[in-house]
C-alpha cells in the first residue's frame, strides 16, 4: 500500500524541484515558444504570411543561447535521476535544435504546402515539441523518462507526416508510421518491464550498479534487450525494424522526411547509446556472454543487415525520396558500427558521422524539394536533362550524394574515415566489419549515382532548354550547404574536436 | 613550387566557372594558358632538380628533406582522438627520381590534352572545368608524399572522368563510365582500410605520434612491432599488401581487372582517352612504386614472381586480344594493356635494371600511346569511324598523316631507335637476371612478337593497298587531275592541320629523341630506383 508523505519529504521533493528547474532552461523556453506559436496561430488565423515561420526561426535560434549558456553547469543528474545533463545530451541539444530550424527553412521553400493545405498553424509548433521531446530523449536518464520523451517525439512525428490532409500518401504513411510505432513502443515497454523485474529499478545508472551486484538471468536479458532494441531500431530506421521508413519517407511532406531521416535517427541513436552504454553489462567483448550472444553481438547482426539490405534495396528504386529512404536505412548501419565499438573513439566518431550525416541529408532532400517545386515530379526518368536546366542545383545534388557515398573531399568521407578508424583501432577484431561497410558502400555508389546520371548523362524527354531558377534566397541556402560540405571535408578538425569532447557521458567513462 | 603546378588547373577552373558559357574560345584559351603554366613550372622543376638525391625514404634524422626535392610541409589537420594522441594529417609534398617523371609527363599529357579537346561543342565550359579538377587531381597524386593527402587526390580524380565518359562519350557511355567508376572505387576503398590500418601502425621518428607520411612509412623500423599492420602481424601484412595491389592494379589495369579499360577507351572522347592512358595507368603503377612495394618489402619479395607471371599473361594476353579488333581504338586500348604488362615485369624482376626500364617503360608508354589515342582521334574525327576494314590505301592521300603513324606504330612495337625498345629492352635485361623472373621473361618475349603483328598488320591493313569496295570514303578526281580521298561531313584539312601538328610533333620529337638518348630521363630516375631496391632488398630486410 501506498503511504502519504510526510511533510517534511514534500519539502524535500519541492526543494528538489526548485533545484533541478535550473538545469531545465532551455525545455521550458521551447515549451513557451511552443504556446506562443498557437496563440500567433490563433491571432493571426488566416493570414497568409511568414509571420509563424520566422518566429519559430528566431525562437529556436534564442534556444541555442540557452543550451550555450548550460556548458557552465556540472554534469550530473536531476529531478531524482530521471533527467541528465552532460556534454553528450548538449550535443544532440545543438544538433536538434539546428536540424528544427534547418526543418522550418526548407519548409518555406517547399511550395507543395502551399497547394496541399490552408493554414500551417499547428505545423510549426509541432516541430517545436518534437525538438523538445527529442532533446528530453537524449537526456533521459531514466526507463520512464525515456518511454514518455520517445512518445511524444513519435505523436508529433505521426501528425506532421500526415500533414497534408488530403493527400492520400501522406495519411497512409502516417498510418502506417503509426501502426509500427505502437507495436515497436509496445515491445519496447515489455522489455523495461522485464528490466525493471530483475532490478526494481528505473534509472539507469542503479540499473547497472543493480546487475552488477546481484547478477541476472542471462536468457531473461538478453530477451529484454531485444525488445528494448525494437523500440530504438524502429527509431534509427535499422534493419529488421524498418518497414515504416520507405512508405513514411515517400509519403511525408519533403521536409518532415527530411527531418525525421536525420533528427529522429539521432535522437534513436543518442537514446541507444546512452541506454546501453549506461545500463546493460557487456563483457567488452562480444561473443564473451553466457549465451554467446549480447547486445553488442545484436547491434553488430543490426549494423550488417541494416548496410547490406539499405544499400542493395536502394538500387531497385525509382523514386528519389525512396531510394534516400534505403539510404538512410543504410546510414543507420554505419551509425551503429561506431557504437559497436564502445570506446571514446567510437563515440566521438559516431557522433561526427552525425554531424556530417546532417549535412548532406538535409542537403540532399532540400534540393529535391526545390527540384519537386519546379518539375512537380520526385521520380528518377523525371531528373532527366536537370543538370542543364538548373546547374546549381544539380551540381548541389552530386556534391551532397557523393558525400553520402563517402568520397573524398567531403564532409561524409570524413564520418567514414572516422568510424573505419574507431573500429580499426580496436585491431584485426572488427576488421571484418569494416570490409563489409566498405563493401556496401561501392554498392551505393552505383544508386546515388544514377541521380546524377539522369541529370546529366541523359537528355530531357521535353525539349525546352531554358533554365529555371529555385530563387535567390533558395540558391544562396542551397550553395552554404554545398560548400559547407566540402569545407568539412577539408577542414574538420573543430567539429572533430567537438564530437570528442561531446563524447563525454555522465555515469560512465569511456576509453 | 608544387603546390602551384598542382593548383593551376583547379584556379583555371575557377576562372572559366566565372566566364559565361558562351564564350568558348575564352574557357579553351584558359585552359591552354594553364596547361602551358604547368609546363613551364614542369621544366622549372626538372631544371632545378637533384638527380644525386635519392628519395624513396627519408634523409639523414628522418626528415624529408636531403632525399626529397621541393618539399612542401604544413601541418593541415590535427585533431584529438579520444586514447588515440592526437590525428595528424599533412599537406606534405615533395618530388624525388620516381615521381619528377611523372609530374613531366602529366605537365605534358595535360597540354596536348586540351590541344585536342578543342574540337569538344558540347558545354564547353562544364568540360573544362572538369578536365581541370582532373588534370590537378592527377598532378596531386604524384607529388603527394602523405598517404591521407595521396587518397583525396586519387579519389577526386573518379567523379571528373565519370562525368567526362559519361556525358561527352560515345553511344554506350553510360555503360562505360559507371564501370569505370565502380571497378576503380572498389579497389580504392580497400586502400582506405589499409590507410587507416598504416596510420595506426608507423609512428613519426621525428614527433613520436601516429602519421600519415608515406616517407615514414617506407622505413620498416617506424612500424610498431604489435600493432594492426606492425611487422609482427605477418597474416595482416600480407593481406594489406594483397588488397593494396589489387586496388592498384585495378587502375593500371592488370589481367583479370583490366575489363573496364578496352570500354572507357571506346566510349570516351580523344582527349580522355589520351589522358586515361598517358597518365591515369600510370598511376596505378606509381602507387606500387611510391606505396604498395616500400611499405611491405618482405611481402613484396615473397610475391615477386606472382606479379611477373600476372605481367606476363598481360603482355601476351593484351597483344592476342588487340590481334583480334577490328575497332581501331579497341586495338590501341588492348595494345596499352599489354604493353603495361611490361611495367610489372621489369618491377617484378626487383633489379636496378627491371625497375629503371618500368619506369621508364611508364614514360614511353605515356607518350606513345598518347600519340596512338591521338593518332585513332585524328581519323575518327574524318570518317566517323574506326573499323579497320573500312579503310585502305591512305597512305598515298594522307601522307604526314601515315608518316606518323609509323613512327607511332614502330616505337609501339619497340624498335630501336626509338623510345620504347630502351625501356623494353632494360625491362628484358632486368627480368633475365634475375633467377625468380628469368623463366617469366622468355614467355613474355613472345608478346613482341605478337605486338609486332597485330601493329604491322594493321598498318598494311590501313595505309597500303588500295581503296577498299565499303571504304568510309570516296575517290574523287580533283582539279589537278590527281585522285583524292573525300570524307563525308569533314570539311576540313585532309591531311593533319596545324593543331594537329603541334599535338603530335612534340610527341614524335620526344620518342625519336628518348630514343636514342635517354640519358635525360634516365640520369633522373637511377639513383631514385637504386635506392628503392635497396629498400626492397632482402639483405636490408633481414638486418630489420
Amino acid at each position: 500500500m501506498f503511504e502519504l508523505p510526510s511533510g517534511a519529504e514534500i519539502q524535500g521533493i519541492i526543494a528538489t524541484l526548485k533545484a533541478s528547474v535550473g538545469f531545465f532552461i532551455p525545455e521550458i523556453y521551447l515549451s513557451l515558444l511552443f504556446m506562443l506559436l498557437i496563440v500567433i496561430d490563433l491571432v493571426a488565423k488566416g493570414r497568409k504570411n511568414n509571420l509563424l515561420s520566422l518566429t519559430t526561426l528566431v525562437g529556436l535560434a534564442g534556444s541555442l543561447f540557452f543550451i550555450f549558456q548550460q556548458h557552465s553547469l556540472p554534469a550530473g543528474e536531476f529531478f531524482f535521476g530521471m533527467y541528465v545533463l552532460d556534454e553528450f545530451a548538449l550535443f544532440f541539444k545543438y544538433f536538434f535544435v539546428l536540424s528544427g530550424m534547418l526543418a522550418v527553412v526548407v519548409t518555406m521553400s517547399d511550395e507543395q504546402f502551399d497547394r496541399e493545405v490552408k493554414s500551417m498553424g499547428e505545423y510549426y509548433a509541432l516541430i517545436v515539441s518534437m525538438v523538445i521531446g527529442m532533446i528530453m530523449m537524449a537526456s533521459s536518464a531514466d526507463l520512464l523518462m525515456i518511454f514518455l520523451s520517445m512518445e511524444l517525439v513519435s505523436f508529433t512525428a505521426y501528425i506532421l507526416t500526415g500533414y497534408f490532409k488530403r493527400n492520400a500518401r501522406s495519411s497512409e504513411a502516417a498510418l502506417k508510421y503509426l501502426v509500427y510505432g505502437a507495436v515497436s513502443s509496445g515491445l519496447m515497454v515489455y522489455g523495461f518491464s522485464l528490466i525493471y523485474g530483475l532490478t526494481a529499478q528505473t534509472n539507469l545508472i542503479k540499473i547497472s550498479a543493480e546487475l552488477a551486484a546481484h547478477g541476472y538471468d542471462p536468457l531473461v536479458m538478453i530477451f529484454s534487450t531485444l525488445l528494448v532494441l525494437a523500440g530504438f531500431g524502429y527509431k534509427i530506421g535499422a534493419v529488421p525494424f524498418h518497414f515504416w521508413s520507405p512508405d513514411v519517407y515517400e509519403g511525408a511532406p519533403t521536409p518532415i522526411t527530411a527531418y525525421l531521416s536525420v533528427a529522429s535517427k539521432a535522437a534513436g541513436i543518442a537514446l541507444l547509446m546512452r541506454f546501453f552504454y549506461i545500463a546493460v553489462p557487456h563483457g567488452g567483448h562480444p561473443y564473451e556472454d553466457i549465451l554467446g550472444i549480447d547486445w553488442l553481438s545484436l547491434l553488430i547482426l543490426l549494423s550488417i543487415s541494416s548496410m547490406i539490405y539499405g544499400n542493395v534495396v536502394a538500387l531497385w528504386q525509382k523514386n528519389v525520396k525512396r531510394l534516400l529512404a534505403y539510404s538512410s536505412i543504410a546510414h543507420a548501419g554505419y551509425l551503429l558500427l561506431g557504437i559497436i565499438v564502445m570506446d571514446k573513439l567510437g563515440t566521438q566518431a559516431t557522433l561526427f558521422y552525425l554531424l556530417s550525416y546532417f549535412l548532406m541529408n538535409f542537403g540532399a532532400f532540400y534540393v529535391v524539394i526545390l527540384i519537386a517545386n519546379k518539375t512537380g515530379s520526385e521520380n528518377l526518368d523525371d531528373y532527366r536533362g536537370l543538370g542543364k536546366k538548373m546547374p546549381l542545383a544539380g551540381a548541389a545534388l552530386t556534391v551532397f550524394l557523393i558525400s553520402l557515398v563517402g568520397l573524398p573531399p567531403t564532409f561524409g568521407f570524413i564520418g567514414k574515415l572516422m568510424i573505419f578508424s574507431a573500429l580499426l583501432a580496436k585491431g584485426s577484431l572488427y576488421i571484418w566489419l569494416a570490409l563489409i561497410g566498405i563493401m556496401t558502400s561501392v554498392i551505393s555508389l552505383y544508386y546515388y549515382m544514377l541521380i546524377p546520371l539522369n541529370m546529366y548523362l541523359r537528355e530531357s524527354t521535353q525539349h525546352d532548354e531554358k533554365e529555371m531558377s529555385a530563387g535567390m534566397p533558395a540558391q544562396i541556402l542551397m550553395a552554404v550547404l554545398m560548400i559547407l560540405t566540402i569545407y568539412f571535408g577539408l577542414f574538420f578538425a573543430p567539429l572533430s574536436d567537438f564530437a570528442q569532447y561531446s563524447s563525454a557521458m555522465f555515469g560512465i567513462t569511456l576509453h | 613550387m608544387l603546390s602551384l603546378i598542382v593548383f593551376l588547373p583547379i584556379i583555371a577552373g575557377l576562372v572559366i566557372l566565372a566566364v559565361p558559357s558562351s564564350q568558348k574560345q575564352i574557357i579553351r584559351i584558359v585552359s591552354l594558358l594553364a596547361a602551358l603554366a604547368q609546363g613551364v613550372l614542369a621544366v622549372l622543376i626538372w631544371r632545378g632538380y637533384d638527380p644525386a638525391l635519392p628519395g624513396i625514404t627519408a634523409g639523414p634524422g628522418g626528415s624529408p628533406l636531403g632525399s626529397f626535392q621541393f618539399v612542401e610541409k604544413i601541418p593541415w589537420i590535427s585533431l584529438h582522438l579520444g586514447g588515440f594522441g592526437s590525428l595528424n594529417i599533412e599537406y606534405f609534398l615533395g618530388v624525388d627520381g620516381i615521381s619528377i617523371t611523372m609530374v613531366i609527363l602529366t605537365a605534358l599529357i595535360s597540354a596536348i590534352g586540351v590541344l585536342s579537346s578543342w574540337t569538344i561543342q558540347k558545354q564547353v565550359k562544364g568540360y573544362f572545368i572538369l578536365y581541370n579538377l582532373l588534370a590537378s587531381a592527377m598532378m596531386g597524386c604524384f607529388v603527394a608524399l602523405d598517404f591521407f593527402l595521396f587518397y583525396v587526390f586519387w579519389e577526386v580524380m573518379l567523379l571528373p572522368m565519370y562525368f567526362l565518359i559519361g556525358i561527352w562519350g560515345g553511344p554506350n557511355r553510360e555503360y562505360a563510365a559507371i564501370k569505370f567508376f565502380l571497378y576503380t572505387l572498389f579497389g580504392s576503398v580497400f586502400m582506405l582500410l589499409v590507410m587507416i590500418g598504416l596510420y595506426f601502425s608507423v609512428l613519426d621518428p621525428v614527433t613520436g605520434n601516429h602519421t600519415f607520411s608515406l616517407v615514414a612509412m617506407a622505413t620498416q623500423s617506424n612500424y610498431i612491432k604489435d600493432a594492426i599492420l606492425g611487422p609482427d602481424n605477418v597474416f595482416w601484412r600480407y593481406v594489406a599488401f594483397i588488397v593494396l595491389f589489387i586496388g592498384f592494379a585495378i587502375k593500371v589495369p592488370m589481367f583479370p581487372f583490366h575489363t573496364w579499360l578496352p570500354d572507357a577507351h571506346v566510349e570516351a572522347p580523344t582527349p580522355i582517352s589520351v589522358i586515361l592512358a598517358g597518365v591515369l595507368l600510370k598511376l596505378g603503377t606509381y602507387g606500387m612504386i611510391r606505396i604498395n612495394f616500400p611499405l611491405f618489402p618482405e611481402v613484396f619479395h615473397a610475391g615477386m614472381y606472382v606479379i611477373g607471371i600476372f605481367g606476363a599473361i598481360n603482355i601476351i594476353y593484351g597483344a592476342f586480344c588487340a590481334l583480334a579488333q577490328k575497332d581501331l581504338k579497341k586495338m590501341v586500348a588492348y595494345s596499352s594493356i599489354s604493353h603495361m604488362g611490361y611495367v610489372l615485369l621489369g618491377l617484378s624482376a626487383g633489379n636496378s635494371e627491371g625497375m629503371v626500364g618500368a619506369l621508364y617503360q611508364m614514360f614511353n608508354h605515356g607518350t606513345i600511346t598518347a600519340m596512338l589515342f591521338l593518332l585513332v582521334g585524328v581519323i575518327y574525327d574524318r570518317a566517323h569511324t574506326r573499323q579497320i576494314e573500312k579503310f585502305g590505301g591512305l597512305a598515298s592521300y594522307m601522307p604526314v598523316y601515315a608518316a606518323v603513324v609509323t613512327v607511332a606504330w614502330f616505337a609501339s612495337l619497340g624498335l630501336p631507335g626509338l623510345s620504347g625498345f630502351i625501356s623494353e629492352a632494360f625491362v628484358f635485361v632486368g627480368a633475365f637476371s634475375s633467377v625468380t623472373t628469368r623463366p617469366i621473361a622468355m614467355v613474355s618475349v613472345l608478346g613482341i612478337v605478337f605486338g609486332a603483328a597485330y601493329l604491322l598488320w594493321s598498318l598494311q591493313r590501313m595505309f597500303l593497298g588500295q581503296r577498299k569496295q565499303d571504304a568510309a570514303y570516296d575517290l574523287v578526281v580533283g582539279e589537278d587531275g590527281h585522285e583524292h580521298i573525300h570524307f563525308h561531313d569533314w570539311h576540313g584539312k585532309l591531311d593533319l592541320d596545324g593543331r594537329e601538328l603541334a599535338m603530335l610533333v612534340p610527341l614524335v620529337v620526344i620518342t625519336i629523341f628518348l630514343g636514342i638518348y635517354p640519358m635525360p630521363v634516365l640520369g633522373m630516375i637511377t639513383t631514385s630506383i637504386n635506392k628503392l631496391v635497396q629498400v626492397l632488398s632482402p639483405v636490408v630486410l633481414s638486418q630489420m
